[in-house]
């Protein structure tokens, strides 16, 4: 994997130096490109080294949960890939200033050139507004992988925060929480989503914010699921008889051994999330057009369906990969962690 | 069992009251008037004033809550906006369309989802069971509203004059034209012709998703000692796996019923979006659109409601199926 991101940052260093120069003069998301490009040089070619090096280290005492969970995940031959592919996007949604055929709003000839099918200029045609549809997927892929990601963040932390507090203290604070935790899970996300989003104007804050803050509660079952199991194990009473404060036991205690379900659910989360902000921009309460997100584009297409197909099929094709590969890490991770299915 | 049951029943109604009260301040809090978007621009204040109370707009809000809860524990939903109607009656008119949807979609998903999985468990490391995998994870991955128009494009009346083969489904609306002209046997091919692609796009997805949970429950059950008593019994394969290990391995996917039917009425607004399905789903979106609170709290709330009850179903049938939960 090193030596594919090595010679993919190089091949784009060395077809395209002059967009390299333009870009180290551009806007930050251009300077981040070239910055991620250099950087991704760096770290794999001193990765590759010390792969080469690294010896195996004797008297080594005894593997941790997260060094046979790696081990477990590296055989999984379908994960890896999985893997691969997510690193890769990511990797790509970042030099997508570089690497993009051309701009994502840039509009050629209205009268010639627009709804023109796969050709060499224009692998994957153009739109309605001859806007080259392969660019406006790569920088659509940005806004998915950024939404995706940022969205999942917070309603990890927020889930974990809650579940873990819920399960240690269990009561009232328990009962408090799960009663609001229930409210929210009863509701369709969608319909929750959309009527929060329609009502506040849709800006990407709002959407990041209202994705987080639907998406928590599922979390704070899991993280509360094992507290309670694990609250009961003997380190647990033995950090109570030491005399910690409860926000150590807590934070330093409990969550970290809880942390293997949520990391499962965060990952499936993502793909699930990309879905439905794809979802929130057909409707047209996602980003706002000009800007390229995948779900304006299948809805663009959908009035040129049966003249232009390419318009709906290709930003769909990518959906689907992106969440096919987050899935696969998710079914990776969730098979390396959970100790009943090792044998 | 009864305990059960009543205990369940009686945690649900604090549920509904909790979100009843989200729904509208939600609703409600929220920057903008939706008396501006009924009138001309050109009428007087005392008129935009007057219409404000009409819908009891001029209240403050704790009033208002307070009214509309009172309201609505009585069964008065209020007066849609943008239907000039009653919301009871434009509820009653489009929900049954949902439900019709939404019901075969979850018929056919569990069907052909616990179909699948079964087939994929006890051929496990057979080719089929490796082909299945990658297109069920396929189809999970997908978004219904892309699956839709991708169907659209392949199966609807102009695509069988752009592309040339036999079958078509209609792409649009629950009648053909000449629906009322038909006789009873001709109104039901009609409505199931039509019926036809929102279904699909609808219980795909969630097709894959069962089918994947059921075969994992599958394997864990097809390992335990009592299936390989029964095959040491020598009774047939078929005998085995569905007199036996199905009926446990069934246990887990009731609670999916309760998990999915949520995912199931988002994906409904979509489905009716695309398909000009007049369903609840669409409706509620457009009420959305023209800011038409009664409507809108009123159709969350139904949703709301409709998933409690789901779950509620499901957390009974688990308990009659599995002794073991009922003297929780």
């Amino acid at each position: 994997m090193a030596l594919g991101i090595w010679a993919g940052m190089l091949g784009v260093l060395i077809t395209r130096p002059s967009r390299v120069q333009v870009a180290l003069g551009g806007a930050w998301d251009e300077k981040l490109a070239v910055f991620t490009l250099f950087v991704g040089l760096l770290v794999s070619w001193l990765w590759s080294w010390w792969d080469v090096r690294r010896t195996v280290t004797p008297g080594r005492v005894g593997v941790s949960q997260w060094d046979l969970a790696v081990i477990a995940f590296s055989r999984n031959r379908t994960a890896v890939a999985g893997l691969i592919v997510v690193v890769a996007l990511y990797l790509v949604a970042l030099v997508t200033p570089l690497i993009a055929p051309h701009g994502p709003n840039v509009q050629y000839d209205l009268v010639t050139m627009r709804l023109v099918g796969l050709s060499a200029e224009h692998p994957l045609g153009t739109d309605q507004f001859a806007r080259d549809v392969l660019s406006r997927l790569l920088y659509g892929a940005r806004i998915s992988l950024t939404i995706g990601f940022v969205a999942v963040g917070i309603s990890v932390s927020i889930g974990t925060l809650l579940g873990s507090v819920a399960g240690f203290f269990g009561g009232v604070v328990d009962g408090v929480i799960m009663r609001f935790v229930d409210m929210v899970i009863s509701f369709p996300r969608l319909v929750l989503l959309i009527t929060i989003i329609a009502i506040f104007e849709p800006s990407i804050f709002l959407i990041i914010a209202v994705l987080g803050l639907t998406l928590w509660p599922s979390t704070a079952r899991i993280v509360r699921g094992e507290v309670l199991s694990l609250r009961e194990r003997e380190f647990v009473q033995a950090a109570e008889a030491l005399g910690y404060p409860k926000r150590r036991i807590i934070f330093r205690h409990l969550v970290p051994n809880a942390l293997a379900p949520v990391i499962v659910a965060a990952t499936l989360g993502i793909g699930n999330t990309i879905v439905l902000e794809a979802g929130l921009s057909f409707l047209g309460l996602g980003v706002q057009p000009p800007t390229a997100s995948w779900g304006t584009m299948v809805a663009a297409g959908r009035n040129n369906l049966l003249d232009a197909w390419w318009l709906s099929t290709f930003p769909g094709l990518a959906i689907v990969f992106t969440v096919l590969s987050f899935n696969l890490v998710g079914d990776g991770l969730r098979d390396a962690l959970d100790p009943r299915l090792r044998s | 069992m009864t305990t059960y049951v009543l205990r369940r029943l009686a945690g649900a109604v604090p549920l509904i009251l909790g979100i009843a009260t989200i729904i509208f301040f939600l609703v409600n809090l929220a920057p903008g008037d939706p008396t501006l978007l009924l009138i001309a621009p050109g009428v007087t204040d005392e008129v935009v004033q007057q219409m404000r109370e009409n819908f009891g707009l001029d209240q403050p809000v704790h009033i208002r809550y307070v009214r509309w809860m009172a309201a609505m524990l009585t069964g008065d939903f209020g007066y849609s906006f943008s239907h000039s109607r009653p919301v009871i009656d434009v509820i009653a008119d489009f929900l049954p369309n949902t439900l019709l949807l939404t019901v075969c979609a979850l018929a056919i998903a569990f069907v052909f989802g616990i179909v699948l999985g079964t087939i994929q468990a006890v051929r496990q490391y057979s080719a089929m069971d490796s082909v299945l995998s990658v297109v069920l994870l396929f189809f999970y991955s997908m978004p219904s509203f892309w699956l839709a128009l991708m169907l659209i494009l392949t199966l609807s009346l102009s695509a069988r004059n752009l592309w040339e083969w036999p079958i078509w489904f209609p792409a649009s609306g629950m009648n053909s034209v000449d629906y009322d002209y038909l006789s009873l046997a001709g109104r039901i091919m009609d409505r199931a012709r039509h019926l036809v692609l929102p279904t699909l796009s609808l219980s795909l997805v969630l097709t894959a998703g069962i089918a994947r949970y059921m075969r994992g429950s599958m394997l864990e059950v097809i390992r335990q000692d009592f299936v390989r008593t029964a095959q040491a019994k020598g009774l047939p394969e078929r005998v085995v796996v569905f007199k036996h290990a199905l009926r446990n391995a069934l246990i887990p996917i009731i609670t999916l019923v309760g998990l999915y039917i949520p995912v199931l009425f988002s994906g409904t607004v979509f489905i009716e979006l695309i398909f000009a399905w007049p369903g609840m789903g669409r409706t509620l979106v457009d009420a959305i659109f023209t800011r038409d609170y009664p409507l809108v709290m009123a159709g969350t709330f139904f949703f709301a409601c409709m998933v409690v009850a789901a779950n509620l179903v499901a957390d009974v049938l688990y308990a009659v199926v599995d002794p073991r939960i009922r003297y929780d």
